[in-house]
C-alpha cells in the first residue's frame, strides 16, 4: 500500500510541473514583444500565410508583432468560434479573417471596427467592386479584401471540344453524351449546404433575377429567382447528375470528375492544381471558360467567394490591427498567397501582372512563378469577376443560406411556384429572427 | 444499495414520531451537518439552476446576436413559432423514431450480450472487455469510419450494396446507417446495466424452477425478467434519455440531410450557428421538458428506481 502510495505520487508532481510550466509559457508569450504590441490575427489555415504574416512583422520593424492563430478548417466553425469571442467580449482577438457572407452580420452585431479615412482609402484602392462589395455594409467599410475567388466551368476536350454557352446547350450535349454511351454527368455542389447556395445564387444573378432586395430587408424572389428554380429542377431530374449527387461537396465533385465521371464540372479553381499534380498525363485536356449563361447573350453573373479582413471592435490595438490588416492583404501579399496558395487576388492590377515572384531572376513555372504560369485561366477568372454574383448581404445571411440550402434539397424535388414561395415566407421570417431555421 | 440506504434513513424514521425527543446535542449536530452542506447545495444550484432559470428567461425574448439592438421581451412567442414550424417537428418526430428503434434493438441485442458476458467461464475478462470495446471509442471518431464506410468508392460496406448507390442521400438508408451507428456504440453500455441485473437474479430461484420443469425460455421469461425489472428499466430509462438527445452521430454521417436533423441538431443549428438565443433557448427548454417528461413516465408510471432513492422499482 505505501509502495502503491510512494509509486502514485511522482505522477502527480510530474502533472503539476508539466501544469506549471504551461502556465510559464503562457505569460511569456503574452509579455513576449516588450517594446511592441502582440497582435492576434485569427485566420482560416493556408499553407503560406505564415510568411505573409512574417514579412509584415519584419516590416513593423518591432512596432508590433502579428501572430497568426489557425482557425479550424470548417467555415461554419471559423465563424462560430469568432462570433461566440467576440459575443463574449474577448479582446484577444484583433484581426479576424472572415468569409465574404460573414461581414455585414460582424457589423450589424458590432463586433468589426468600421473603415475610416486613409485607412479606407488604401483598402479600396485597385480593388475589384464585386469583392469590394462583400467588405460593405451601409454603405461603410468594415472589412479589407484579402482574396476572391469565383467557380468556373470545367471539362474535358475529348468529350466536348468547345464549352457550351448556355444552360440550354450544357442540358443538351448531356443527354447526347449520355446516348452515347460517354462521360456525360454535370457535376456540381448538391450537397444541403453552402454550396448548393453558391450554385443558386449564380444562377439566381444569370438569369437576373434577386433573391433579396438591395438593401438586404426584404426578401424579392422575382421571375429570375423562380427560373432560377426551373433549371436546377431541370437539371437535377433528366438523369444527368451524378447518383451521389445530395452528398457531394467540392471535393467530392472533383474527385468525380477526375475518376471521369462527368462532361461538365463546376467548381473553384483550387480543381486545377489537383488535377495537375493527380493526372498530369491527362492535364492538356482540361479545359475551362467561364459559367454557361442563364439566356443566350447575356453573360453569366457567378458568385464570389474569398476572404476579408476586420479589425474586432475588441482590440485594444486598434490602429496597429488596421496598419497590420493593410499590410496582410497589400498588393504584394496578395501576390504572394496566389501564387503559392492558389487564391486570387481581389485587386485588380495583379491580373495583368506579368513579374514573377521573384523579379530578378526569369519566369519559370517551378520555382519562380508568375501569374501567368500559376493561373493559367487568369483570363476566365478576370473576366468572371467584372461582374459577379455576390451572395445576398444581410446579417442573417447565415440563417438565409441554412434555409435555402434546406428547402433545395433534393434539388430533384423542385417544383419552382411551391418552392419559390415557401422560400418567400421562410426567408422572411428567417431575416426578422422569428422562424427556426432547420 | 439498500442497506446504504436504510443506515442513513433510520434516524429519520425513527426520530420523526418523536420529534421532542431529539436531544440538544443531535440537533446541533444536524444545524452542523446542514451548514456543512450548503456550500455544496448552493454550488449545485448556481451551476444548474442559473443556466435553466436564464435560458427560460432568453427564450421568453426577441434576442439575436446579430440584432442587438432589436432585443425585446416577447412573451412565449417564440414557443409559439418554434410548435408551429413544420421542420421542429419533424426534427421531433426524427428523434422520437431513433430513440424508439434504437433503444428497441438495444434492449434484445444488450440482453443478449449480457446473457453471454453473465454466462461465460473461460476468458471472462477478455469476452467482456472485447464487448466494452465500442463503448470506449469516440463517437464522433465512429462515426467517421461509419460515415466513409457508407461513402461511394471509398466505403467498404457502400460497395458491397448494388451499383452507384450513395446510402446516405436518402431518408430511410440514412436512419437506418444512424440507428446502426447508434446501436453498434451504446448496445454494450446496455449489456453492462443488464449485467449488473442479471446478478442480482438468486441461482436457487433459477434451480428451483429447473426443478419444477421450466425450460430455459420459461425460466428466462417467468424468473430472471421479473427479479431484473428494475434493472432494465433504469437501463432503459438511462438509454432513452440518452438516445433522445442524439446530436453527434447524425452531424457526421449526413449533417441534418434529407430530415434527418435531430431536436439537438436543430437546437445547435439555431443556438450556435444561427445566433438566435430566443429561438434557441426555446428548443433548449422544450427539449429539457420531453426528457422530464420521459423521466416522469418512467419514474412514476412504470416504477423505475429513480438514481438513488430506494422507493421504485417494488410497486
Amino acid at each position: 500500500m505505501g509502495n502503491g502510495t510512494s509509486r502514485g505520487r511522482p505522477p502527480g508532481r510530474i502533472a503539476a510541473a508539466v501544469g506549471a510550466s504551461v502556465l510559464t509559457a503562457g505569460l511569456v508569450t503574452a509579455c513576449g514583444s516588450e517594446e511592441g504590441i502582440t497582435l492576434n490575427l485569427y485566420y482560416a489555415p493556408e499553407d503560406t500565410f505564415q510568411t505573409v504574416v512574417d514579412n509584415c512583422n519584419a516590416k513593423a520593424a518591432g512596432r508590433y508583432n502579428i501572430v497568426y492563430n489557425k482557425l479550424q478548417r470548417g467555415a461554419d466553425d471559423q465563424r462560430v468560434q469568432m462570433a461566440r469571442r467576440l459575443a463574449a467580449g474577448d479582446d484577444g482577438l484583433d484581426i479576424l479573417g472572415l468569409d465574404v457572407t460573414w461581414v455585414p452580420e460582424f457589423a450589424e452585431a458590432g463586433w468589426a471596427e468600421e473603415w475610416t479615412g486613409t485607412n479606407r482609402e488604401q483598402a479600396e484602392a485597385g480593388v475589384l467592386p464585386g469583392p469590394l462589395a462583400t467588405a460593405t455594409w451601409n454603405g461603410k467599410l468594415y472589412a479589407a479584401t484579402k482574396n476572391t475567388n469565383v467557380q468556373l466551368l470545367w471539362y474535358d476536350d475529348r468529350i466536348t471540344p468547345q464549352p457550351p454557352a448556355t444552360w440550354d446547350e450544357m442540358i443538351a450535349e448531356a443527354e447526347q453524351l449520355k446516348a452515347a454511351g460517354k462521360p456525360h454527368n454535370i457535376l456540381f455542389t448538391g450537397a444541403q449546404y453552402e454550396g448548393l447556395v453558391v450554385i443558386y445564387n449564380t444562377l439566381v444573378a444569370s438569369a437576373g433575377g434577386h433573391i433579396l432586395s438591395d438593401d438586404g430587408k426584404s426578401v424579392v424572389m422575382d421571375e429570375g429567382a423562380v427560373q432560377a428554380l426551373e433549371i436546377l429542377k431541370r437539371v437535377t431530374s433528366s438523369g444527368i447528375t451524378d447518383p451521389s449527387l445530395t452528398n457531394m461537396k467540392e471535393d467530392e465533385t472533383r474527385q468525380a470528375f477526375q475518376r471521369g465521371n462527368g462532361a461538365f464540372e463546376l467548381n473553384w479553381p483550387f480543381v486545377y492544381a489537383s488535377y495537375a499534380e493527380e493526372q498530369p498525363q491527362d492535364l492538356p485536356h482540361f479545359k475551362w471558360s467561364t459559367y454557361p449563361a442563364v439566356d443566350p447573350g447575356v453573360p453569366a453573373r457567378t458568385t464570389i467567394g474569398g476572404y476579408d479582413l476586420a479589425v474586432s471592435s475588441t482590440s485594444k490595438h486598434k490602429p496597429e490591427a488596421f496598419e497590420a490588416a493593410l499590410c496582410l492583404r497589400s498588393q504584394e501579399s496578395q501576390k504572394f498567397s496566389a501564387l503559392n496558395d492558389g487564391v486570387p487576388p481581389s485587386i485588380e492590377a495583379l491580373y495583368t501582372d506579368e513579374t514573377p515572384l521573384d523579379p530578378t531572376k526569369p519566369v519559370n513555372a517551378d520555382d519562380n512563378p508568375s501569374m501567368a504560369t500559376a493561373y493559367p485561366m487568369r483570363d476566365a477568372i478576370f473576366a468572371a469577376l467584372k461582374d459577379p454574383a455576390v451572395r445576398p448581404l444581410t446579417p442573417a445571411y447565415q440563417s438565409l443560406s441554412t434555409v435555402i440550402s434546406k428547402v433545395l434539397s433534393p434539388p430533384s424535388e423542385i417544383d419552382p411556384q411551391k418552392t419559390a414561395e415557401e422560400l418567400r415566407t421562410k426567408l422572411t421570417d428567417a431575416l426578422n429572427s422569428k422562424g427556426v431555421i432547420p | 444499495m439498500s442497506t446504504v440506504e436504510d443506515v442513513s434513513t433510520t434516524p429519520q424514521t425513527t426520530a420523526k414520531p418523536g420529534k421532542p425527543a431529539l436531544s440538544e446535542g443531535k440537533r446541533a449536530e444536524r444545524r452542523l451537518g446542514w451548514l456543512l452542506c450548503a456550500p455544496a447545495a448552493f454550488v449545485m444550484v448556481a451551476v444548474t439552476g442559473y443556466p435553466i432559470a436564464y435560458s427560460i428567461w432568453l427564450s421568453l425574448q426577441r434576442y439575436d446576436l446579430r440584432f442587438p439592438n432589436d432585443t425585446e421581451f416577447v412573451g412565449l412567442a417564440n414557443y409559439a413559432a418554434v410548435l408551429s414550424d413544420s421542420y421542429w417537428w419533424t426534427a421531433f418526430a426524427t428523434t422520437v423514431v431513433l430513440t424508439v428503434v434504437s433503444v428497441a434493438i438495444e434492449l434484445v441485442l444488450g440482453m443478449l450480450l449480457a446473457l453471454i458476458m453473465h454466462r461465460t467461464l473461460v476468458g471472462r475478462g477478455l469476452v467482456r472487455t472485447v464487448a466494452l470495446i465500442p463503448y470506449g471509442i469516440v463517437t464522433v471518431v465512429a462515426a467517421f469510419s461509419w460515415y466513409y464506410a457508407w461513402t461511394p468508392d471509398t466505403g467498404y460496406l457502400a460497395n458491397i450494396l448494388a451499383g452507384d448507390s450513395a446510402p446516405l442521400t436518402q431518408y430511410l438508408p440514412s436512419m437506418a446507417i444512424i440507428i446502426l451507428a447508434e446501436v453498434w456504440k451504446t448496445t454494450p453500455f446496455m449489456a453492462l446495466l443488464l449485467m449488473a441485473g442479471l446478478a442480482l437474479v438468486p441461482d436457487d430461484l433459477l434451480k428451483a424452477a429447473a426443478m419444477d420443469g421450466a425450460n430455459g425460455w420459461q425460466r428466462f421469461i417467468k424468473v430472471m425478467v421479473p427479479v431484473m425489472k428494475p434493472a432494465i428499466l433504469v437501463a432503459l430509462l438511462f438509454r432513452t434519455l440518452d438516445a433522445f438527445r442524439i446530436f453527434d452521430n447524425i452531424y457526421v454521417l449526413t449533417g441534418g440531410q434529407n430530415d434527418t436533423s435531430s431536436v439537438s441538431m436543430q437546437t445547435y443549428n439555431n443556438l450556435i450557428k444561427g445566433l438566435n438565443l430566443g429561438i434557441g433557448s426555446t428548443m433548449s427548454v422544450l427539449i429539457f421538458i420531453t426528457v422530464a417528461i420521459i423521466a416522469f413516465i418512467f419514474i412514476k408510471l412504470f416504477g423505475t428506481a429513480a438514481p438513488g432513492s430506494d422507493q421504485g422499482g417494488k410497486r
